[in-house]
């Protein structure tokens, strides 16, 4: 029998404003527990939310790119269920009148583009923590995450397999960074999704029974856990049983997908319209003012890059698929005379090291002042290519900076001819046989000397000077 | 000097000329509350931060100089104090003491006035008797065993035996009016937005408004003065610019337009409430007012409509009690989920459980449309109907309640519906959002009765204009209840 799948996904995207949704409390990830928190974000009695508008102008450029509606006038309604980590027992999201309706991503994989579209896209706040294993006998509650404000997108169920989930999942990624709207840090729970798969006998039009995979929060895990759930799927319904529709849970330790609830025991969410808000009402001036203050997208920057600073096209393409990358590049380019270069070690050595550790270059330690310093250095002839690889290592393990490592490390290289001529004579003397080889027609052993320089110098020899000077005596 | 009934302006001239201090004062006010202890009008008292603020008063330490510095002030118990207890009258707040206070509290409070205590209720507001209340019942002043109404049932009583001059009250369907209707005292619910909602906790959160009661129109217009204002905490209170009260309450009200709801059949009254309702329209007419016969065709469905979205809102607002992270957690759980069901079986009492359930009801999958948004729905069409009738009439003019104060236990014990009904005249103007007042006009039976007067959105002016002018000419507002039996 063949299968086809069928996937709709929502995504949560927190948005990157410095206060959250309805309260003036602060954003910032990795606080001590409880500190960011005020009176409406712990729900006390008596307090009452109010909007964040920096949220919907980040909501509106995600709609803007994606050419989606905007309603401008949109309301918040409250979704009811008692949690401990919610701490008003219900949570103010949008229902009826989204502030995003409609749009579409592109997506790309091996088998070339397709077009996903966007159902909508409604602004929510965020739930607390609930930490179940620190404090014996108790779970305890972190409410600095409360009221953060989330993005959710909702696909249409569009996507036909795991490797799509994953290619939609990094459009969506690239996209509300180069918006600016979020720092799409996957690792910290920026960008987190649920996955609703289903699947059907091919040319079958009935849709099959859903399953949800919740909060997925890495490419990796989208693309094992869904294709996780299809087999399970599969051998279910070969095996006559049916699906059950319910929400799962990813156990990325055992790969595999297991229930957290069935639908019957669903909560009724008793959704209705929030009556401590008034309709938030976007007006035409805000609006046009998002659309002239819209930031640069990839393809802009790509040829921006090709244009200016005259990059080559491969290079160019790579640096502005990432808008870290990005925006790494373009704050190190202000210092730096060989923007070639600098571009040729962002995409060479220093996308390697990032893809090894799967992180972005704004989760490195890494800066933009060290790496122009870096390829600067490179450029005025004070260290080789092969030095700087050694600076880039140390760097990127402790951040420190180029010129100190150079000095702790005795690193400069050695241009000066006195000194090179003086290590050549001494390296010539000490291989007489070698020379008399070579002078005997054996040219491959000019390598041979150039490793002795090296080597002795530990490679701080300019390998220019090495090779004239050395032809220079081999001739002799 | 007795200080007991006086009114606020009457207080404020004793404080000005000197013959009383402002501690002095004080210290009378808390001797009062401790003779009428029966009254059971406070739930919690705040008697050493009151004197130290009277002290700072009298030592000239308060530069604001205000109608209210000095004067002694009940807070409905709905009202978060910072660092004072808050209980809504409800077991599961009995230990809560909030961190913050109240737009409300704190504007009162920046005037000068001295928070004396925290007034009993019904529970979280729910109730027209204070029957619902887990510290007691509230005497009603005039009369031992019978209810002071509700839910503002302590301030109502607090004022009405001359303890304070005024309270705060909050009104959702009648809560200020019809209290202050059973006690013989003014209240008065604002046009929904005129005063903040930040820090007074929420019932029924579109129907919600914060009041005075006190013991005229004059009092309540200060009152309402110190009170209103936008607050960008609350994005429902309203951006407008609130105009002094007082300015325009002296002037003549003749040629005034008062509508007569053809709907209400006022037949069906006891007859001597029909005859209070009656001298009052001829002592308007006397003044110079017009009376206008008006319809509000929607108006009968005004009390199903309420009790369709109060408890909905009730039951979403209330979820917050859960018993993690405030006030009371019953010690009998052993998970989550009984956690939540322990805590707010114990937590809750009877009249806010029924409330909670009715709610839930009409939000659940599949009855959201049938009840909830219909009754969104009808909403719009009663507040239409007042919209319309305004363009003839610049008040209406309704009984507060369709009977006096009742004895404990004779309503809602067995039918709580009975009791929904005493809501009848007042909650229309819940639900339509705009202001009306309950002033005082004559007995029945040794028991007051109120008269209301409904008035256009944010048109306070004409109501207080038109309540002091009536003040000015009767002395129904002037009565005092013996207190013989406290």
């Amino acid at each position: 029998m063949t299968w086809e799948t069928v996937i709709g996904i929502e995504t949560h995207v927190q948005l990157s404003t410095k206060t959250k949704l309805f309260s003036r409390a602060s954003t910032t990830f990795g606080q001590n527990p409880n500190t960011n928190v005020n009176l409406i974000d712990c729900g006390l009695p008596g307090v009452l939310p109010s909007v964040n508008k920096e949220a919907f102008y980040k909501a509106i450029r995600f709609g803007l790119a994606i050419g989606a509606k905007i309603n401008q006038t949109s309301i918040f309604d409250r979704k009811n269920y008692f949690y401990p980590d919610l701490p008003k027992g219900y949570q103010i999201t949008q229902m009826d009148l989204p502030i995003v309706l409609g749009g579409s991503v592109e997506i790309k994989t091996k088998e070339g583009t397709k077009i996903i579209n966007v159902t909508r896209a409604h602004l929510e706040e965020d739930a607390g923590k609930s930490i179940h294993d620190e404090f014996d006998g108790y779970s305890a509650i972190d409410l600095n995450r409360a009221g953060t404000p989330l993005l959710e997108i909702v696909s249409e169920p569009e996507i036909s397999n795991a490797k799509e989930a994953v290619a939609y999942m990094k459009a969506l990624h690239q996209l509300v960074t180069f918006l600016d709207i979020s720092d799409g840090k996957m690792s910290q729970g920026s960008l987190r999704c649920d996955a609703n798969v289903s699947i059907k006998k091919k040319g079958e039009t009935k849709l099959g029974t859903r399953t949800e995979i919740k909060n997925i929060n890495s490419f990796k895990f989208i693309e094992k856990a869904i294709n996780f759930e299809i087999n399970r799927q599969i051998k279910e319904l070969e095996n006559a049983n049916s699906i059950t529709q319910e929400t799962r849970l990813y156990d990325s330790m055992k790969d595999e997908t297991r229930p957290m609830r069935s639908k019957e025991f669903a909560n009724d969410y008793r959704y209705f319209p929030e009556p401590d808000l008034l309709p938030v009402v976007i007006s035409d001036k805000e609006l046009k003012k998002i659309k002239e203050t819209f930031p640069e997208l990839p393809k802009e920057k790509l040829n921006r890059y090709v244009d200016e600073y005259k990059i080559p096209d491969n290079d160019a393409k790579i640096l502005s698929s990432s808008k870290s990358l990005a925006d790494f590049f373009e704050v190190s380019l202000e210092n730096v005379e060989d923007k070639g270069l600098l571009a040729k070690f962002l995409v060479g050595d220093i996308s390697s090291l990032l893809n090894k550790e799967l992180i972005e270059i704004n989760e490195s330690n890494l800066t933009p002042e060290n790496i122009s310093k870096l390829i600067n250095l490179i450029s005025d002839g004070t260290i080789s290519g092969k030095i700087a690889k050694v600076i880039l290592d140390k760097t990127w393990k402790k951040g420190s900076k180029p010129e100190e490592i150079i000095e702790k490390e005795g690193l400069t290289q050695i241009s000066d001819d006195k000194e090179i001529k003086k290590i050549i004579e001494q390296i010539l003397k000490e291989n007489s046989n070698q020379v008399k080889a070579y002078l005997a027609g054996k040219e491959k052993l000019f390598g041979f000397f150039v490793g002795q320089v090296m080597k002795l110098t530990q490679g701080k020899a300019n390998p220019k000077t090495v090779n004239s000077i050395l032809k220079e005596k081999l001739k002799k | 000097m007795s200080i007991q009934f006086k009114s606020i302006l009457e207080l404020k001239s004793m404080l000005n000329s000197k013959t009383i201090s402002s501690s002095e004062l004080i210290e009378e006010t808390f001797k009062l509350t401790k003779d009428l202890k029966d009254l059971n009008c406070f739930v919690t008292m705040n008697e050493d931060s009151a004197k130290q603020k009277a002290k700072q008063i009298d030592q000239g330490k308060y530069k604001n100089n205000s109608y209210l510095t000095g004067i002694p002030l009940g807070q409905k118990d709905l009202f978060c104090t910072e660092g004072l207890r808050t209980t809504c009258a409800s077991k599961i707040l009995s230990n809560f003491i909030p961190p913050y206070s109240a737009t409300v509290v704190k504007k009162l409070e920046d005037s000068g006035s001295i928070t004396i205590g925290k007034t009993n209720m019904d529970e979280f507001a729910m109730g027209s008797s204070n029957e619902t209340s887990f510290y007691g019942n509230v005497h009603n002043p005039w009369k031992r065993n019978y209810v002071p109404g509700g839910s503002s049932g302590g301030s109502a009583a607090a004022v009405a035996a001359g303890i304070v001059p005024a309270s705060t009250g909050t009104d959702t369907g009648g809560s200020i009016r019809q209290p202050a209707a059973h006690c013989g005292i003014t209240g008065m619910k604002p046009t929904y937005g005129k005063v903040s909602r930040w820090g007074m906790v929420a019932f029924a959160s579109s129907l919600d408004q914060a009041g005075p009661l006190a013991r005229s129109a004059e009092d309540c217009a200060i009152m309402l003065n110190e009170m209103s204002g936008h607050d960008l905490k609350d994005t429902t209170s309203l951006d407008v610019e609130h105009t002094d009260l007082l300015r325009s309450i002296n002037n003549p009200i003749k040629g005034i337009k008062i509508g007569i709801v053809k709907e209400f059949n006022l037949n069906d009254l006891d007859s001597k409430i029909q005859e209070r309702f009656q001298d009052s329209k001829k002592l308007f007419e006397k003044l110079g007012a017009k009376f206008i016969k008006i319809s509000l065709q929607n108006i009968s469905a005004s009390v199903p409509t309420y009790y369709s979205i109060a408890p909905a809102e009730c039951s979403s607002n209330l979820s917050r009690f859960d018993g993690v992270k405030f006030g009371h957690r019953s010690k009998n759980s052993n998970n989550l989920n009984d956690l939540y069901i322990q805590s707010r079986s114990e937590g809750f009492g009877d009249e806010v459980k029924r409330r909670i359930l009715i709610g839930t009801y009409a939000l659940s999958a599949g009855y959201y449309d049938a009840y909830y948004k219909k009754a969104q729905q009808v909403r719009r069409l009663i507040k239409n109907d007042f919209e319309s009738a305004f363009e003839t009439v610049d008040l209406i003019m309704t009984p507060t309640s369709p009977n006096t104060a009742f004895e404990f236990d004779s309503k809602g014990a067995q039918n709580p519906v009975e009791l929904y009904l005493e809501d009848l005249f007042t909650i229309s103007s819940n639900l339509a959002g705009l202001p009306a007042i309950s002033i005082p006009h004559g007995m029945v039976d040794n028991l007051p009765v109120g008269l209301q007067l409904i008035g256009n959105f944010l048109r306070e002016d004409k109501i207080l204009n038109a309540a002091h002018v009536f003040q000015k000419n009767s002395e129904f507002h002037l009565a005092k209840p013996s207190l013989e039996d406290f």
